[in-house]
């Protein structure tokens, strides 16, 4: 027979629904984790875009006149604002998230961050040729 | 040796920051305010050309899904932490399933267009 088991209630603190707005450092983090909600956004807004440019000379009218509406320039805007985040936050914390060796040498993290700026130039100036100039 | 999800998923998650990082600003600055608002002005034919395209649209879903991913995953992360839902397979389950609708309508869209 096994020995009974006593069940110890554990104590646990509770942590309130703003915990983060009251430290610089919680705040920008949760911010951070928000800009999940923009991202899921513009992939929707860019398959509204694709399906409005199939959609005829027309409906592609109509989704540019749309989008020139206040609320949608706002929610655009602010969402810019929360991707930007995204980006820089996400290229400081590559050269923490992993090493990367060349040659036997570790390659410091400002070559790292730097690369990553080269790369966002490069692809940008690719699909800007590729909409606008091609 | 035992199959996990969870490494792929985190995997997964990377990737898609990576996209969200690096392709999604330049699309947006065109899309939403560049192209609406005047800044630039290709024709529409140039445009139809570019979505029709093959190329252009495995491409787009190739960014689009791990996007998807990502958001679904920080978002989970944000709900159960940030905003303290402690419902943790309900959050899991929508956040997941609502990446996996939205990657759904994204193949929808990409092969009738």
């Amino acid at each position: 027979m096994s020995a009974p088991v006593t069940r110890v209630p554990s104590y646990q603190r509770r942590i309130g629904v703003f915990w983060w707005v009251h430290k610089r450092s919680y705040f920008l983090f949760v911010m951070r984790e928000l800009s999940s909600i923009f991202v899921a956004w513009f992939v929707v807004y860019l398959l509204m875009f694709v399906a409005a440019v199939a959609g005829g000379q027309q409906r592609y009218d109509e989704f540019l006149d749309r989008a020139t509406s206040p609320l949608l320039l706002v929610v655009n805007a602010v969402g810019l604002a929360f991707l930007v985040l995204h980006t820089v936050t996400w290229f400081a914390l590559t050269p923490k998230a992993m090493v990367l060796r060349l040659g036997g040498r570790r390659v410091p993290g400002t070559a790292m961050l730097a690369a990553q700026y080269v790369a966002l130039a490069v692809v940008s100036a690719f699909i800007y040729w590729l909409v606008v100039k091609a | 040796m035992k199959f996990r999800v969870l490494p792929f998923v985190w995997l997964t998650f990377s990737g898609g920051g990576v996209v969200a990082a690096v392709f999604l600003p330049v699309l947006v600055v065109l899309l939403a305010f560049a192209l609406p608002l005047g800044w630039v002005d290709p024709s529409h034919a140039h445009l139809e050309g570019l979505v029709q395209s093959w190329f252009t649209r495995i491409a787009l879903f190739a960014l689009i899904v791990p996007m998807l991913v990502h958001a679904a995953h920080r978002f989970r992360y944000t709900v159960y932490d940030g905003l303290q839902v402690k419902h943790k397979v309900l959050v899991a389950l929508a956040c997941y399933g609502g990446a996996m609708v939205l990657a759904m309508a994204a193949f929808l869209v990409l092969t009738t267009v």
